[in-house]
C-alpha cells in the first residue's frame, strides 16, 4: 500500500471483469439489450483507462525505483512454493496498461458501430471485456504464474473471438488452431517456470531477478535453457517462426478483434515477457542471439508472404508478424526500450490499419448486401479507387502506412530506426548482428512495398467493386471514423514518446523505463555509435523506405487488376508466396496428419483394441473358456470313463515306480 | 460425540437409507434417495471445520469385530482421505439428482445400489484395518457391477463382466498379500491383527517377498487407476454405464487406486516402491498414460470414450505426482484426484444430458448446437477448460503443482509429461468444436431444449468448485499439507522442505476456518 491512487490498480482489471460478468449474463438472458451492452462494454473500458491514467500520474509522483507490489491473497501455497495473487505497478507495466486500456477503449467504441447488427452482440462484448481483463492480469501480474493466468486467458479469449462466427467451420478451425499452437508455446512457458523455481527458489519477479545473477551462471546451460523455453512461449503467443501460422488464420475473427488482440496487444505479450525478464536474457547471450535471429528472420519471411496476399486483412496479419519480428530483434539485441517503443507505436498504427481495413470491409459488405452479391468483401481485387468514397479512411490509413514504412517524422520511423541502429551497433561487437541488421533492412524495403501495394490496390486506380455496388459505397459513420482519427494523431505523433538525442530529443521512454531495463542493460550494455554512423544509418533506412514506396508506385498497375471472381492464379515464384511458402501444408503433412494417423490406426486400433484388449484381455478370457471346454471332457459324469482314466493312471504310476 | 461417530454415521446411514428405498414404492425412490444423500453430505460437512491439519488420523473409532482373528472395525481420516470422503458425499446427491430422468426402470433397486455403493466407497477411504478395507473394496465392486450390467447401454453385460473380473482379479491377489502381511506380522510379534498401524510397523524384513506383495497390491491398484496397459476395461465400463455410474466410476472409483498407492503400497513397501526399477516402470507407464491416453482420446468418435481415455491421461499425472514424492507433487496429485472428480464428473453429466435429448453419444451426431442450447454450450466450455487445466480453474492448480513438484525428481519425464497439456487441448477443443461449433447440419439438433432447472442444479455446484479451487485452493491445500509432509517424511526422510517463515500474503485469513 502506498496511500496514493496507485493502490486503486486492482480496479483496472476488475472493471473489465465486471463487464464480462454483466455482458455474459446478458448474452445468455437478454441478448437483444444492445444499448445496455454497449454502455457496459465500452464504459468499463473507458473507466479502466481513467484508472490507468490516474495510477500513472500518481506513480510518477512516487519516483519509485522498484515495482510497487500488491499482494491480494495467497493463491498456491505449498511448502517453499508460495504463489500469491499479486499485481505489480512499475514503469513497464504502466506502459502496457496505458496501451491496452487506451487502444482498447478506442476499439471498443469502434466495435459498437462495427458489430451493431450482429446477433451475437452481447457475447462479443462479453468476450472482448474478458480479454482486456486477462490482458491486464498478464501485464500487471507480479509473478510468473499470475502472468501465466493472463497469458493463457488471453489465448482463450483469442480462441473464442477468432471462432466468434462459429457456424462456419473454417472460423472454428482457426480458433482451435490458435489455441493449440499457443499451447505449444505455453508448454515452454511452463517448463521455464519449473526450472526457474528450482534454481532460484521462487516465481515472484522481484525474488527471481534478485537471485538469478547468483543462482545461475551467466551463459550456463540452465539459464540458456530457461530463456529458450520462455522464448518458445513467446513464439506461440507472438506468432514468430516456427509457431506463427495461427495468426493469419486468426483473421477469421471480427476485424476489431484483429486490431485489438492480433495486432495491438495480445501478440505483443511475448515482447513484454522478454523485456520483463531482460535480466535473464542478459545472462544468456546465446538465447538473446536466438531471439534476435528468429525476430529478424520472421520479419523478413513474413514480409515476403505479405507481398502476394489479396485479402486485405491477411496482408496486415503478415505485416504484424513481421513487425513483431522487429520487436524481438530489438529485445534480443538488448535494446529493450527500442522494442517497447516499437510495441507502442505499432499498437497505434497497426490498430489504425486494421480498423481502417475494417471500415473498408464494412463499406464493401454493405454495398454487396444491398445488391445481394456474394463477392469477397476482403479481397483487394474487389476494391480500388475507394479514396473517392472514403476520403477520411484513406487519408488516415496513409498516415499509418507512412508510419509503418518508416518515413520521417511519423512514429514508426523513429521506433524502427532505433531497432536497426541498435542491431547495427551490436554488430560492431558480435558480427552476427550485422546479418540480422541486413535481414531487417531488406524486410523494411518489403514493408514499404507491400503497404504501398495495399494502399494502391484499395484506395487508388479504378474501382472494381461493381457498377451497381459503387452507388452504395460511402464513408463509415462517425462511431467508426472517430477512433480512427485519434489513432491517426497517435500514429503521426507517437514518436514524440522517445525522440532520440540525435535530434536533440529527451528520450523520455528510455529514461522512464530505465529502472526496469537497467539490470539487463548493466550486464549487457549497448555498444555506442558515433553520431556520423547514426546519421548514415538513418539515411539508409529512409532511402530503403522511399525506394519501397516509389518502387511500388511505379511497378504496380492497379488498372490491370480484375475482380477476384475473374482473376487467374499466379504462376512461378509469386504462386509460392501467394501460398505462404506452403508452410501450413508442410506442417500438416509432416506433423498433424501423421500424428492423427498414428493415434487412430496404430495406438487405438492396433495397440489398444487388437493387442491389449483383443489379444491380452479377451484372449485371456478365450483361453479360460477353452480350458474349461477342454476340461469338460474330463468331467463327463460317466463312471466308465473315470474308471478307464483311473486304470491308465495307476498303470502309469506303477510303470514309473518299477523302472 | 461428532468426532467419534461421524465416520460410522457416514458408513451406516446410506446402508439404512438403501434398505428403506428398496422397501418403499419405486416412484418415491428418487426423492428419498436424494434426501438421504443430502443428509449424508450434511453429516460430512462439519468434517471440514473440525478437522485439525496436523498430519494425524482423526475422527477415529476402534471396535473389535472378529476378535479371534484380530479383525477390528477401525476407521479414521487424515489429510489424504478427508477430501476423498468429502468428494464422495458431494458427488452422490448430484449423481442421484442427475439420474432422475435417465433411470426409468427398476428405480428402487438403482437408487438403493447407489446408496450401498456410497458406504463401500467411503469405507475404502476410512478403513484403518486391512480386512475391513478389503471388505469395503469388494462392497463397492458389486453395486457398480449391477449398475453397469442392469442399467447400462447396449453392450452392458460385456462391460460389466469385464469390469468385475478385471477388478476382482486384482483384489484377490491383494487379499492374498494382506493375509501374508498378517501372518508375517503375527509371527514376528505374536500379535495377530489386521490393524493398519500394526501391519505397517511390521512390514519389515520381508526380503524378496516384499516384491511379490508389492506386486499384488500394485496390480490391484494399477487396474483401478487405471495404469497403461491395464486400462481397457475403463472405456467399455464408462461407455456402457448410465450417467451416474460414469460419474462415480471416474469421480471416485478410480481414485481408490491412487489412494491405495498412497496409503498402502508405498508406505508398506518403500524399498520396493522406490527402487530404481519400480520408479522407472511407474514413470514410464504414467508418461504413456498421459501422452497415449491423450492421443487415443483425440481420435475417439464417441464422446464418452473420449472422456474415458482422458481419464487415463489425468490419472497419469496423479501417478507421476505420487511417485515424485515432493510436497508440491504429492499435494498436486491429491488435488488432481479431486479436480478430476469434479471436472470429469461434470463432463459425464453434460454428455448424459445431451444424450437424453438426442440418444447419441457420437460426436458426429452434433455440431453447431451452441446456437440452439447456449447455456449448455457455455457450461460445456467452462468444464472443458477446467479439464484442460486453464489457469483460473481447478485443473490448473493441480496439474501445475504435480508438474512443478515432479520436475525436481524427474526433470526429463516431467518435461515430456508437460507436453500433455498440448494434447489435452487438441482432443478436448476438437471435440468441443465438433459438438457445439461448426455449422448446424443435422436436422434433429435444431429443436434441442436447453438445460432444465434440475440439470442446472446438478451442474452449478460443480462449476462453483471449478472456480473456487482455481482461485483460492488454499483452504484445501492447507488441510492436506501436514499429511503429505508426513508421508514424504516417512518414505524419504529429510527431503521435505521446511515451510518458509512468514511467506505469503494474508497470513490472518487462514484463521477463519
Amino acid at each position: 500500500m502506498t496511500g496514493t491512487t496507485v493502490d486503486l490498480i486492482w480496479l483496472a482489471p476488475a472493471l473489465p471483469l465486471l463487464g464480462f460478468v454483466l455482458n455474459g449474463t446478458l448474452a445468455l438472458a437478454r441478448p437483444t439489450a444492445k444499448t445496455l451492452v454497449s454502455i457496459i462494454g465500452a464504459g468499463v473500458l473507458l473507466a479502466a483507462f481513467g484508472v490507468a491514467i490516474a495510477v500513472f500520474s500518481a506513480f510518477t509522483g512516487l519516483h519509485a525505483e522498484a515495482p510497487v507490489v500488491f499482494r491480494y491473497w495467497s493463491w498456491i501455497p505449498v511448502g517453499t512454493l508460495q504463489v500469491d495473487f499479486a499485481l505489480q505497478v512499475d514503469q513497464l507495466s504502466l506502459v502496457m496498461l496505458l496501451v491496452v486500456t487506451g487502444v482498447g477503449s478506442l476499439i471498443h467504441l469502434f466495435s459498437i458501430g462495427y458489430m451493431k447488427d450482429d446477433p451475437g452482440y452481447a457475447r462479443y462484448f462479453a468476450y472482448l471485456n474478458l480479454f482486456v481483463f486477462f490482458m491486464l492480469v498478464l501485464v500487471l501480474g507480479a509473478s510468473f504464474p499470475v502472468m501465466f493466468v493472463g497469458w493463457e486467458g488471453v489465448g482463450l479469449c483469442s480462441y473464442l473471438l477468432i471462432g466468434f462466427w462459429f457456424s462456419e467451420e473454417a472460423n472454428a478451425n482457426a480458433g482451435r488452431k490458435a489455441f493449440i499452437m499457443n499451447r505449444i508455446g505455453d508448454f515452454g512457458f511452463m517448463v521455464a517456470m519449473f526450472m526457474i523455481f528450482w534454481s532460484t527458489g521462487s516465481l515472484d519477479f522481484d525474488t527471481v531477478f534478485a537471485h538469478a545473477p547468483t543462482a545461475l551462471t551467466a551463459g550456463g546451460t540452465a539459464i540458456t535453457a530457461i530463456t529458450l523455453f520462455l522464448f518458445l512461449g513467446c513464439t506461440g503467443k507472438s506468432a514468430q517462426i516456427p509457431l506463427y501460422t495461427w495468426l493469419p488464420d486468426a483473421m477469421a475473427g471480427p476485424t476489431p478483434v484483429s486490431a485489438l488482440i492480433h495486432a495491438a496487444t495480445m501478440v505483443t505479450a511475448g515482447v513484454y515477457l522478454v523485456a520483463r525478464c531482460n535480466l535473464l536474457f542478459a545472462l544468456a547471450p546465446v538465447s538473446s542471439a536466438v531471439v534476435a535471429g528468429v525476430g529478424a528472420l520472421t520479419a523478413l519471411f513474413a514480409a515476403t508472404i505479405a507481398l502476394k496476399q489479396w485479402d486485405i486483412k491477411k496482408v496486415l496479419a503478415y505485416s504484424t508478424i513481421s513487425q513483431l519480428g522487429y520487436m524481438f530483434l530489438a529485445v534480443g539485441t538488448g535494446a529493450m526500450t527500442a522494442g517497447m517503443f516499437h510495441l507502442v507505436t505499432h499498437a497505434f498504427f497497426k490498430a489504425l490499419l486494421f480498423l481502417g481495413s475494417g471500415s473498408v470491409i464494412f463499406a464493401l459488405h454493405r454495398a454487396y448486401h444491398h445488391t445481394h452479391s456474394h463477392e469477397d468483401a476482403q479481397d483487394m481485387r474487389n476494391m480500388g479507387g475507394l479514396a473517392r468514397y472514403m476520403p477520411w479512411t484513406a487519408a488516415l490509413m496513409w498516415i499509418a502506412t507512412l508510419a509503418i514504412a518508416g518515413i520521417p517524422p511519423f512514429s514508426g520511423f523513429l521506433s524502427k530506426d532505433e531497432i536497426l541502429t541498435a542491431a547495427f551497433a551490436r554488430g560492431s561487437v558480435e558480427p552476427i548482428w550485422l546479418v540480422f541488421w541486413g535481414l531487417s533492412l531488406v524486410a523494411a524495403l518489403l514493408t514499404a512495398f507491400y503497404m504501398t501495394r495495399l494502399m494502391i490496390y484499395t484506395f487508388h486506380g479504378p474501382n472494381r467493386t461493381g457498377e451497381q455496388e459503387q452507388t452504395h459505397l460511402h464513408e463509415a459513420p462517425w462511431i467508426l471514423t472517430g477512433p480512427l482519427v485519434v489513432l491517426g494523431v497517435l500514429s503521426a505523433a507517437g514518436g514524440l514518446l522517445n525522440v532520440p538525442e540525435l535530434y536533440h530529443g529527451g528520450e523520455w521512454l528510455h529514461h522512464w523505463l530505465e529502472p526496469v531495463t537497467h539490470p539487463g542493460a548493466a550486464l549487457r550494455p549497448e555498444p555506442p555509435l558515433v553520431s556520423g554512423t547514426e546519421w548514415m544509418l538513418v539515411g539508409v533506412a529512409v532511402a530503403v523506405a522511399v525506394i519501397g514506396i516509389v518502387g511500388a508506385w511505379q511497378l504496380l498497375k492497379p488498372e490491370r487488376l480484375v475482380p477476384a471472381r475473374t482473376a487467374s492464379a499466379e504462376r512461378g515464384f509469386a504462386r509460392i508466396l501467394r501460398n505462404k511458402w506452403y508452410v501450413d501444408e508442410i506442417y500438416d503433412a509432416l506433423i498433424v496428419r501423421p500424428l492423427v494417423w498414428l493415434s487412430r490406426e496404430v495406438l487405438w486400433k492396433q495397440i489398444d483394441q487388437r493387442v491389449i484388449d483383443g489379444a491380452a484381455v479377451n484372449g485371456a478370457a478365450r483361453g479360460t473358456r477353452a480350458l474349461g471346454w477342454a476340461n469338460r471332457w474330463l468331467q463327463t459324469g460317466q463312471v466308465g470313463t473315470y474308471v478307464a482314466v483311473f486304470v491308465v493312471g495307476v498303470l502309469l504310476v506303477l510303470w514309473r515306480a518299477m523302472s | 460425540m461428532y468426532a467419534r461417530w461421524v465416520l460410522t454415521a457416514l458408513l451406516a446411514w446410506p446402508l439404512i437409507a438403501g434398505v428403506v428405498v428398496l422397501l418403499l414404492p419405486a416412484r418415491l425412490a428418487k426423492y428419498v434417495a436424494l434426501a438421504a444423500s443430502v443428509i449424508e453430505f450434511a453429516i460430512s460437512v462439519p468434517l471440514w471445520w473440525t478437522f485439525v491439519p496436523d498430519g494425524s488420523m482423526q475422527f477415529t473409532m476402534d471396535r473389535a469385530w472378529i476378535a479371534a482373528w484380530g479383525i477390528h472395525y477401525t476407521v479414521g481420516v487424515d489429510g489424504i482421505s478427508l477430501f476423498l470422503v468429502l468428494l464422495t458425499t458431494f458427488l452422490m446427491p448430484l449423481s442421484i439428482l442427475g439420474s432422475w430422468s435417465y433411470i426409468t426402470k427398476r428405480e428402487g433397486g438403482f437408487y438403493a445400489l447407489l446408496l450401498v455403493l456410497t458406504t463401500g466407497m467411503i469405507g475404502v477411504f476410512v478403513s484403518l484395518d486391512l480386512f475391513l478395507f478389503y471388505v469395503m473394496w469388494e462392497l463397492m465392486l458389486i453395486p457398480m457391477y449391477f449398475i453397469i450390467g442392469v442399467w447400462g447401454g447396449d453392450n452392458r453385460l460385456y462391460a460389466a463382466i469385464k469390469f468385475f473380473i478385471y477388478t476382482f482379479l486384482g483384489s484377490l491377489l491383494m487379499l492374498v498379500a494382506i493375509i501374508v502381511l498378517y501372518v508375517h506380522a503375527g509371527n514376528a510379534t505374536g500379535v495377530y491383527s489386521f490393524a493398519y498401524a500394526h501391519l505397517l510397523s511390521n512390514a519389515k524384513d520381508l526380503g524378496p517377498t516384499a516384491w511379490w506383495l508389492f506386486g499384488a497390491f500394485f496390480l490391484a491398484f494399477a487396474i483401478k487407476v487405471p495404469l497403461f496397459p491395464l486400462h481397457t476395461w475403463l472405456p467399455d465400463a464408462h461407455v456402457e454405464a448410465p450417467t451416474a455410474g460414469s460419474v462415480i466410476l471416474a469421480g471416485i472409483l478410480l481414485k481408490m487406486g491412487t489412494y491405495g498407492f498412497l496409503r498402502f503400497a508405498l508406505p508398506f513397501f518403500p524399498a520396493v516402491a522406490l527402487s530404481q526399477t519400480v520408479q522407472l516402470v511407474i514413470v514410464i507407464l504414467s508418461l504413456i498414460g498421459i501422452i497415449y491416453g491423450g492421443l487415443v482420446a483425440m481420435v475417439q468418435p464417441d464422446f464418452k470414450k473420449l472422456i474415458a481415455y482422458s481419464s487415463v491421461a489425468h490419472l497419469g499425472f496423479v501417478m507421476l505426482g505420487i511417485w515424485a514424492l515432493t510436497l508440491q507433487s504429492v499435494q498436486g496429485a491429491l488435488l488432481v484426484m479431486i479436480n478430476h472428480g469434479i471436472s470429469t464428473g461434470a463432463l459425464f453429466f453434460l454428455v448424459g444430458m445431451i444424450y437424453e435429448r438426442r440418444h447419441s453419444r457420437l460426436i458426429a451426431a452434433y455440431g453447431g448446437i451452441a446456437r440452439v442450447v447456449p447455456l449448455f454450450a457455455a457450461i460445456l466450455t467452462v468444464v472443458s477448460l477446467s479439464s484442460i487445466a486453464l489457469p483460473g480453474t481447478n485443473g490448473f492448480v493441480g496439474e501445475f503443482l504435480v508438474l512443478i513438484g515432479a520436475f525436481r525428481t524427474y526433470p526429463l519425464a516431467t518435461a515430456l509429461a508437460t507436453s500433455g497439456v498440448i494434447v489435452a487441448a487438441a482432443y478436448l477443443l476438437t471435440a468441443l468444436q465438433r459438438v457445439i461449433y461448426n455449422p448446424l447440419t443435422q436436422h434433429e439438433n435444431e429443436n434441442l431444449t436447453d438445460l432444465t432447472p434440475r440439470e442446472i442444479a446438478v451442474l452449478v455446484p460443480l462449476l462453483v468448485c471449478i472456480l473456487w479451487i482455481g482461485i483460492y485452493p488454499k483452504p484445501i491445500l492447507r488441510r492436506m499439507e501436514p499429511s503429505a509432509r508426513a508421508l514424504i517424511e516417512q518414505l524419504k526422510p529429510g527431503t521435505v522442505q521446511a515451510p518458509p517463515a512468514g511467506a505469503g500474503a494474508g497470513e490472518g485469513e487462514g484463521g477463519q476456518q
